[in-house]
């Protein structure tokens, strides 16, 4: 019988490309879960994941209401892209995921981005990005440690035990 | 179920180490724990752990955000005091049930 042997997880390098309330959450959950564990943990925001970190945007995301078919009235229906396109239809589904968000204590995104760097994890943007989108390291927020290359993200990630997540 | 030994007395733990039995728990159970993983139990630490037992008590679901605005130490000094284990370390030595939560 061949031995399994198994290496334990000891960095996680998490990618967040997108702005949407889904994306950025499941970056900033995998990341304090890992700092949780006792894993270290650095975020690389890139493209328009680059707004939960923009201190303008950070607190304002919203999810798709048009494009979007895992999206559900609350009795399960699908629901209609038309309403999705309504004005005022994306803040007000946007805002209720929150609520319901932090009814089980998961906080907005500046506070969560406390808990993570509180943790150790550390919090980068891309460089390409941040240029394209004509943004300094002063609109982003504080918990930024730097603004790098993706050459500067594969040099950190070096090390047994390291994955590279892309959300 | 595997069983040790704490403070002189036989307990039951599940295989990470979690009291089976909550009624086993003393202040010196945990300081034993503790010390299994090179922590040494201070005040801070155990004025956390009555937190956690009074909670878990109450019904309430734990998460290390709660615990950084209980206004007894803030996320930083939790992840001081437990190293590597902020929410799961300090469950385990308040002999209370491996956290829930995703948060």
């Amino acid at each position: 019988m061949t031995e399994v042997k198994e290496t334990p997880l000891k960095k996680v390098m998490i990618i967040v490309a997108k702005a949407n309330i889904e994306d950025v959450y499941a970056g900033l959950i995998m990341a304090n879960g890992a700092v949780m564990e006792g894993i270290e943990a650095k975020l690389f925001f890139t493209f328009f994941g680059l707004d939960a970190i923009t201190k303008k945007q950070m607190n304002k995301l919203h999810t798709a209401t048009v494009g979007n078919p895992g999206m559900r009235m609350p009795n399960g229906w699908a629901f209609p892209t038309l309403l999705g396109a309504i004005p005022g239809v994306e803040a007000g589904v946007s805002a209720m995921m929150k609520k319901q968000m932090d009814e089980l204590d998961v906080p907005p995104v500046d506070e969560f981005l406390d808990m993570i760097t509180a943790g150790g994890g550390e919090i980068y943007a891309c460089k390409m990005a941040a240029d394209m989108f004509k943004l300094t390291k002063d609109d982003l927020c504080e918990h930024v440690k730097a603004i790098i290359t993706v050459g500067d993200l594969y040099a950190m990630s070096g090390g047994d035990g390291t994955q590279i997540i892309f959300t | 179920m595997a069983e040790k030994t704490f403070a002189g007395k036989t307990v039951e733990v599940t295989a990470e180490g979690y009291l089976v039995n909550k009624s086993d728990w003393s202040k010196e159970v945990a300081a034993e724990m503790a010390k299994e993983d090179g922590i040494d139990l201070t005040d801070k630490h155990y004025e956390v752990l009555d937190y956690l037992r009074e909670q878990e008590a109450s019904g309430a679901s734990l998460t290390i955000r709660k615990v950084g605005k209980s206004g007894i130490v803030d996320i930083k000094g939790l992840y001081e005091l437990f190293p590597g284990g902020p929410l799961k370390l300090s469950s385990k030595y308040a002999g209370i049930s491996k956290p829930a939560s995703c948060v």
